[in-house]
């Protein structure tokens, strides 16, 4: 579904990513772990499409296409979902009528008619439950006032009313209590098939109980240094980055 | 002194001789203001002689004051003199045949508006002899009014059938010599529209100036009239979100809002004249005095307004809050692009107790756009417990634009609770990111923040107005972004 081929990006003068190489196949659950700064936020959202980096080398297909051909709005109508590691308010913009519009859009571009207001909201409650998603945040702006638990909730929400075929999530355990966490692994987990890839960025292996990933990669220094199953996460929450890095230079 | 004017000084003075009755058959006069184009205008529509009076004392305050420069907008001086004062209503066939001759521009916008075709040919000017729907609705609607005892026609038919009406309110809120722009219009306005809601009658239906077929060519100097007597209520609706061919650049017009005890009046504008092209030709100046007497206690008067169009205007629909316990309105959206000027606002002047004003300004500015809220919070002596509370909100695009704001207060009362809040915003390339993301392109995504943005506006205007606004917006703000 997805090849990263030796990812190479800047930003201002910035080398962050330095050779990235990842594949993704649907149905998989992958975990991107790294220190602060590695570069995985930059990862995501160059696959969403953001502005402000320059792609200095390498490539990257999604289901079979040139990825850096398509603009943020095509790659998301394609299937591409970022979960914001820091979501952004949107004064004044309903929260469910951007769902609304963006739900409408991706149907659209799959010539499927506009869900009209009854037949969106039956959907909207029924993926509520599946994050446990207060009501009161439905009709409040876009983030506004949302609590840094709320804002990553209603990410997964959104997600689970897109459905999307690629799914990023940029550290969205951050900021979640034990009791959110779980529901919204819980989500996550329900959201699992075999038409979907999760990729899931994270710091704790604490997730990784709840959500259990095929793959775990330690990404370091804009290059991913290691990969391997679940067994790597709990032996990175052991022994450190540190234990990491050595190994690779070491290899 | 060439022909033509030596022709209209003829039948002006010959109408003096004959009471302004005689029949005139010149369509236009030559350009160029002075006492006898006043008198001819005035004889032209029959009117009494008081009227023409008050024109003519209007007339020589105007040439004694000086156009005001203190507005934050620039533009060429205005040749008064270049201005012809008064055309009869055009003859058809000087107007396009038929869509086809119309500007696709402009076609463009009607089909994005969804206006119907009969409409879309009246809006453009097309000559058409058929009789369409809209004629027979406004017929019914002249049924029902004149069961509820409201009166609304032009401000001719008014002169003419309510002469005592008029006579008793006309200037009653803005005087003559109220200010420069309102002088001229005194002196000059050749039509417009006038409403009388009497006591206790609740109008049945929205008032609104498109039904009005005969108002097609009110001019350039309208003069609006609403009078609602004791416990009345009228909702009136002024504009029309489709941009209507105008030839003419300046505007000048006056409203006068009247509410007597527990009287309310709404008065909302869409206000969309064309704001020249990209590179800020062309356009219209509109420089409009608007103005509601709350004179009775209890009454309540709002202004909305969704300005989108014009080059420049200038505009601060504001409320005398004389009655007792009285309270007025503002809502505005106010958008500006290319090199569109806009400085508009309010005033609230409050003079009776616990009288009680609320303002909303909202600003958007794209392109080369300036806009300016300016709004004076007055509250004199007398005007125990007076409060008022501001909110004044600019929306910035693009790094070319600007917003400005000038809020005046002057309290004469210890006792009076003024607040004011302001922020200015910008799209930010996060939150478009978001919605791209999400799947949305970001033409829609700029319609969504900014809808947003002017939502506490939005939901004061009636229903179809709101609609239609929101859309209107949308084609204002099209390629503003990105
Ligand atoms: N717009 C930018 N301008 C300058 N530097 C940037 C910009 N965006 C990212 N960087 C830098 O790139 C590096 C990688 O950032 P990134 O956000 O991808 O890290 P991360 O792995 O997501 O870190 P964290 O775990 O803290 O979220 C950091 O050093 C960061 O400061
Ligand atoms: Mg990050």
């Amino acid at each position: 579904m997805l090849t990263i081929k030796d990812l190479q990006v800047r930003v201002e003068e910035k080398q962050i990513l330095k050779g990235l190489n990842l594949s993704v196949n649907a149905g998989e659950v992958h975990a991107i772990m790294g220190p602060n700064g590695s570069g995985k936020s930059t990862l995501a959202n160059i696959l969403a499409g953001k502005d402000g980096y320059d792609v200095t080398g390498g490539a990257v297909e999604y289901e079979g296409r040139d990825l850096f051909e398509l603009s943020p709005e095509e790659r998301a109508r394609e299937g591409i979902f970022l979960a914001f590691q820091y979501p952004v308010e949107i004064p004044g913009v309903n929260n469910i009528y951007l769902l609304k519009a963006a739900l409408n859009a991706i149907r659209a571009h799959r010539g499927q008619p506009p869900l009209d207001a009854v037949e969106f909201l039956q959907v909207v409650r029924q993926r509520m439950q599946l994050v446990k998603m207060d009501e009161s945040l439905l009709n409040r702006s876009v983030n506004e006032g949302f609590s840094g638990g709320e804002k990553k909730r209603n990410e997964i929400f959104q997600m689970a009313v897109l459905e999307p075929r690629l799914a990023i999530l940029d550290e969205t355990d951050s900021g979640l209590d034990i009791d959110a966490l779980k529901t919204v692994a819980e989500g996550v987990n329900t959201l699992r098939a075999e038409s979907r890839a999760i990729v899931l960025v994270t710091h704790y292996q604490r997730l990784l109980n709840y959500i259990a990933p095929d793959y775990v990669h330690v990404l370091s220094d804009g290059k991913i240094i290691r990969s391997g199953d679940r067994g790597l996460a709990v032996e990175l929450e052991e022994k450190g980055y540190d234990w990491v890095r050595q190994g690779a230079k070491a290899a | 002194m060439t022909d033509e004017t030596a022709k209209v000084e003829e039948l002006v003075h010959k109408e003096y001789e004959h009471g302004f009755v005689t029949d005139i058959d010149t369509d236009t006069v030559a350009p160029g203001l002075n006492e006898d184009v006043i008198a001819l205008i005035s004889a032209k529509k029959e009117e009494p002689e008081w009227l023409l009076e008050w024109r003519l004392d209007a007339f020589r305050h105007w040439t004694r004051m000086t156009e005001p420069g203190w507005a934050h907008v620039h533009y060429p001086t205005i040749d008064y003199q270049a201005i012809s004062y008064y055309s009869a209503p055009k003859a058809k066939e000087d107007g396009p045949k038929s869509l086809d001759e119309v500007d696709p521009k402009l076609l463009e916008t009607y089909e994005k508006l969804g206006i119907p075709l009969h409409e879309q040919k009246m809006l453009a000017g097309v000559a058409v002899d058929a009789v369409f729907d809209s004629v027979s609705v406004a017929t019914t609607f002249k049924e029902k009014l004149a069961d509820a005892g409201v009166v609304f026609c032009s401000f001719s038919e008014a002169v003419q059938n309510h002469p005592d009406l008029v006579r008793e309110y006309l200037g009653s809120v803005v005087p003559v010599a109220d200010n420069y722009y309102a002088a001229l219009n005194s002196a000059v306005f050749t039509d417009g529209s006038f409403c009388f809601i009497p006591k206790n009658t609740r109008c049945p239906m929205e008032l609104s100036t498109y039904f009005r077929i005969n108002a097609a060519n009110t001019g350039q100097f309208e003069r609006t009239l609403i009078v609602a007597e004791e416990g009345s209520y009228v909702s009136y609706l002024e504009g029309c979100t489709a941009p209507m061919r105008d030839e003419n650049q300046l505007h000048a017009a006056v409203v006068e809002l009247v509410a007597l005890d527990n009287a309310e009046i709404k008065y909302s504008t869409v206000q969309n004249w064309y704001p020249g092209d990209e590179n800020g030709v062309g356009g219209i100046y509109n420089f409009v005095t608007k103005r509601g007497d709350c004179r009775g206690a209890g009454s309540r008067i709002s202004w909305t307004q969704v300005e989108t169009g014009s080059a420049i205007t200038w505009k601060y629909p504001s409320c005398i809050l004389r009655g007792d316990n009285s309270s007025g309105e503002f809502y505005s959206v106010a958008v500006t692009n290319n090199y569109q000027q806009a400085d508009t606002g309010t005033k609230m002047i409050h003079l009776g107790k616990n009288t009680r004003s609320t303002i909303i300004s909202k600003g958007i500015s794209a392109g080369k756009a300036q806009n300016a809220y300016r709004g004076l919070v007055k509250i004199s002596k007398n005007a125990d417990n007076a409060r008022n509370y501001t909110q004044c909100d600019s929306l910035l695009m693009g790094d070319t634009c600007g917003a400005h704001t000038f809020p005046y207060i002057e309290t004469g009362n210890a006792g009076a609770i003024v607040e004011h809040e302001a922020t200015t915003s910008k799209i930010s390339d996060d939150q478009l990111f978001y919605c791209r993301q999400r799947g949305i392109d970001e033409e829609d995504a700029v319609n969504m923040i900014v809808n947003g943005f002017c939502k506490d506006v939005f939901k004061e205007l009636p229903m179809e107005f709101a609609v239609e606004a929101q859309k209107l917006l949308n084609i204002t703000l099209e390629g503003a972004v990105g």
